[in-house]
């Protein structure tokens, strides 16, 4: 793709792609460190989970002023356009998953206290990689503008909900198996909600990444052949 | 959809025929030897704003003399191919000229008074054509200021030299003059080129309010005022119609490249 | 650092000498003027009293006026200025409207600048030729037609220049509303420029007046009043060809208010025509 007569211009789309690079890769971060802190009952680690979140939300807002000022002072148009508003959409993707993470470290500093049989954290474990395999390779669909791996990301939006579902199972069947569970056993619930709604954002993030590219919004779920041209 | 859009040569959305006021046939247009438009067809949807963008040079201004054919003023400069409007191919011969600039009216880059009353101007075109009492004639003149938004502005005056006016107010005069005479068809021409950005934010309100009852096509260098104005757009370039199309889909997703490096400022 | 200085030091010179060289030829040219202007008026204002405009022009000894020789002038310059001004404005309108770009404008442009600073006196021996020798006598039909083909190559040129000084987006504007070519220039465009061809004819007229030599081969003069156009009539320039070196004093004199009328004519109507391009520039 050429560059724009204004230099300046291809220098502010950079600055904003940089910036959403960051903040995803800040994301990712904050996800595997809290499932981490969560599964090896890591405290310390938890905390800081907690704390970074706060960059996260500043870099969000930096993101969307920037995004602001290049459609007020440059005006564009067609896929110039389509990406700032991308950015902006991603930015605040980005920033929920942040919070995500931030509310699975809380769990993770509250039912580290309690006991946990292994037998359960492997599941959320499992889940856990799926969801960061997802968000990543998210991330680098759109750091690529790779329109085949956005596609097959967004197309395979179901396992994590199968994951979702199998986990759900089973921690229904471990709270019920001995009352003096349920509490943590709630939390696990909680912390396996917001792992799927994890794996929702990355969802989000390949229908983003299909309509900067394309301009055309995803609606019916495609079958991955039709991906190919 | 899932293919990168801007991946197609050239992309020419078809109008429904009964939406077509103008229809382009494979216009030639040659200045001496040279060829300025190349296979040009294009058409002109009835009662909306067409717009032709594309860098200096790509042809639109020849394109929209074509369709009057002011060309014919010059020797040396020649149009074939075909232009029908409303069923008639008007490159043909025996096609009386002045009775189609009567339906085909023209504004210019620089506003052109005629050095007399703003009345007489706004008048002119219709005396050569109607004969009307000057009770009529004081309705059209009135009915014609109003519609170019200047009826509030000079109606105190109207006796007053045409060239007395600001420039935002001499074009909008221009405007007046053009549509006295009922054109079904009105060509602009860079048309907010000499004005500041109030008078032309003015203009282009009028223009908006003139597509109920004519055919505009408005040639213009400024991208926002095209994407602001019309509701079909097409891009030249080198003298070929490269991209036509809804205006909004051209704006957020042209079809092929060059539109697209174009109107995002990577060329032109 | 001494060499700059050096070299503005000598610029300055070179500047002041410069500038001083065009005031002095300046004042050098004024004092001409100025000296030409003094003369006339000194020796033509003493003889300015209201019988120069009553009486006809005297023979030697007698008393007498000019109002012969004014009137003639006038008639001639007159029926000299309808014929320029009808070919002139018409050939100039052609030239600047059809005749741009084709070979035979190119050629009508260039005989009309040699007209333009055609010698007088051969204009005169022309129309002696084609007017006067035929019909065996002056008269002041020729004479008028003699100072017309000075005036129209005038006349044309401004027309042509003033005409295409308009911008072409105006003839194009009135051809765009379905009027015809012919009919837009004779309503738009000769009403846009009609302050330059107004100039061009008052430039023209201000040429002619002074005309001596072409009226010596045509018209010659007549002592008397007459109307009659195809007989000779009194005209100033002449007049004064004759009387400035008479022998009678009083004939002297007539010849300075002669010069004196003319050239207070040729001053107003030029500074009339300076006024009026003003005008037209400040629009």
């Amino acid at each position: 793709m050429t560059d724009h007569i204004l230099t300046a211009f291809d220098r502010d789309l950079a600055d904003l792609a940089a910036q959403v690079a960051e903040l995803g890769a800040l994301a990712v971060s904050e996800a595997a460190d809290a499932i981490a802190a969560l599964t090896g009952a890591d405290v310390v680690l938890a905390a800081e989970v907690v704390e970074r979140d706060h960059r996260l939300d500043e870099l969000e807002l930096e993101i969307e002023e920037r995004a602001i000022r290049l459609v007020a002072l440059r005006q564009p148009v067609a896929e110039d356009l389509r990406r700032a508003m991308s950015a902006m959409k991603m930015a605040a993707n980005l920033e929920r998953c942040g919070d995500l993470a931030k509310n699975i470290a809380k769990r993770a500093m509250v039912v580290s206290d309690t006991e946990i049989t292994p037998a359960l954290l492997r599941p959320i474990a499992r889940m856990g990689e799926l969801v960061l395999k997802r968000l990543t390779a998210a991330l680098d669909a759109y750091a690529d503008k790779d329109l085949v791996a956005a596609g097959e990301v967004w197309s395979k939006d179901g396992e994590v909900d199968e994951h979702y579902e199998s986990l759900f199972r089973e921690l229904l069947t471990y709270m019920m198996g001995d009352p003096r569970l349920i509490a943590s056993g709630a939390h696990l619930l909680f912390v396996a909600k917001n792992l799927e709604r994890l794996g929702d954002h990355a969802t989000n993030i390949a229908e983003i990444v299909h309509y900067e590219i394309t301009g055309e919004q995803l609606t019916a779920r495609p079958k991955l052949e039709t991906l190919s041209r | 959809m899932n293919t990168a859009p801007q991946d197609l040569e050239t992309s020419i959305a078809r109008i429904d025929a009964a939406q077509v006021k103008v229809d382009v046939r494979g216009l030639d247009f040659y200045y001496g030897a040279t060829q300025a438009l190349k296979s040009v067809s294009l058409a002109f949807a009835r009662n909306q704003v067409t717009a032709l963008i594309g860098p200096s040079g790509c042809g639109k201004s020849t394109l929209l003399r074509t369709l009057n054919r002011m060309y014919a003023l010059y020797p040396g400069q020649k149009a074939t191919g075909e232009i029908v409007i409303d069923g008639e191919n008007v490159l043909g011969s025996g096609v009386d000229l002045a009775r189609l600039r009567a339906r085909v009216g023209m504004v210019f880059q620089k506003p052109t008074p005629f050095p007399m009353s703003v009345y007489d101007n706004v008048a002119y075109g219709v005396r050569l054509y109607e004969n009307l009492s000057k009770a009529d004639m004081d309705v059209r003149v009135e009915e014609s200021l109003t519609r170019a938004a200047l009826w509030d502005e000079v109606k105190d005056n109207l006796r007053g030299s045409g060239l007395g006016l600001s420039g935002g107010q001499q074009q909008r005069l221009c405007v007046a003059r053009g549509v006295a005479v009922k054109p079904e068809v009105l060509l602009l021409d860079e048309p907010t080129s000499a004005l500041d950005p109030i008078s032309s934010a003015r203009l282009e309100d009028t223009i908006s309010q003139l597509k109920t009852d004519h055919t505009i096509v408005i040639v213009t260098h400024n991208l926002g005022q095209a994407a602001r104005v019309s509701d079909h757009t097409g891009f030249m370039y080198l003298g070929e119609l490269v991209e036509f199309g809804p205006t909004d889909a051209v704006f957020t997703r042209p079809a092929t490249r060059r539109t697209s490096d174009y109107i995002t400022g990577r060329f032109g | 650092m001494t060499d700059r200085s050096n070299l503005m030091i000598r610029r300055r010179i070179k500047n002041i000498v410069f500038t001083g060289f065009c005031w002095a030829v300046t004042a050098l040219a004024l004092i001409a003027l100025a000296t030409i202007l003094w003369t006339l008026v000194g020796r033509g204002i003493g003889g300015i009293n209201p019988d120069i405009f009553i009486l006809a022009t005297p023979a030697a000894g007698s008393h007498g006026g000019l109002a012969n020789a004014i009137v003639g002038s006038i008639m001639m310059c007159a029926m000299g200025m309808v014929i320029a001004l009808v070919i002139g404005i018409l050939a100039g309108t052609w030239l600047a409207e059809y005749g741009k770009g084709t070979a035979y404008g190119s050629v009508v442009r260039f005989l009309n600048d040699v007209l333009l600073s055609a010698p007088s006196i051969l204009v005169g021996l022309f129309v002696y030729e084609m007017l006067v020798a035929p019909f065996h006598g002056f008269s002041a039909l020729a004479g008028a037609v003699a100072l017309g083909l000075l005036a129209t190559p005038v006349i044309t040129r401004t027309t042509e220049d003033v005409l295409s000084l308009q911008p072409a987006l105006l003839r194009e504007s009135g051809v765009a509303l379905g009027a015809p070519l012919s009919l837009v220039i004779r309503e738009v465009l000769w009403r846009a420029a009609r302050g330059g061809i107004i100039t061009g004819g008052l430039l023209a007229f201000a040429r002619i007046s002074g005309e001596t030599a072409p009226l010596l081969f045509t018209d010659l003069n007549n002592q008397f009043f007459e109307f009659n156009p195809t007989h000779q009539i009194a005209n100033l320039p002449v007049v004064i060809y004759n009387f400035a070196n008479g022998a009678d004093e009083g004939l002297r004199q007539l010849a300075w208010v002669g010069a004196l009328l003319i050239a207070v004519t040729v001053l107003g109507v030029t500074i009339v025509a300076r006024f009026l391009t003003r005008e037209q520039g400040r629009s």
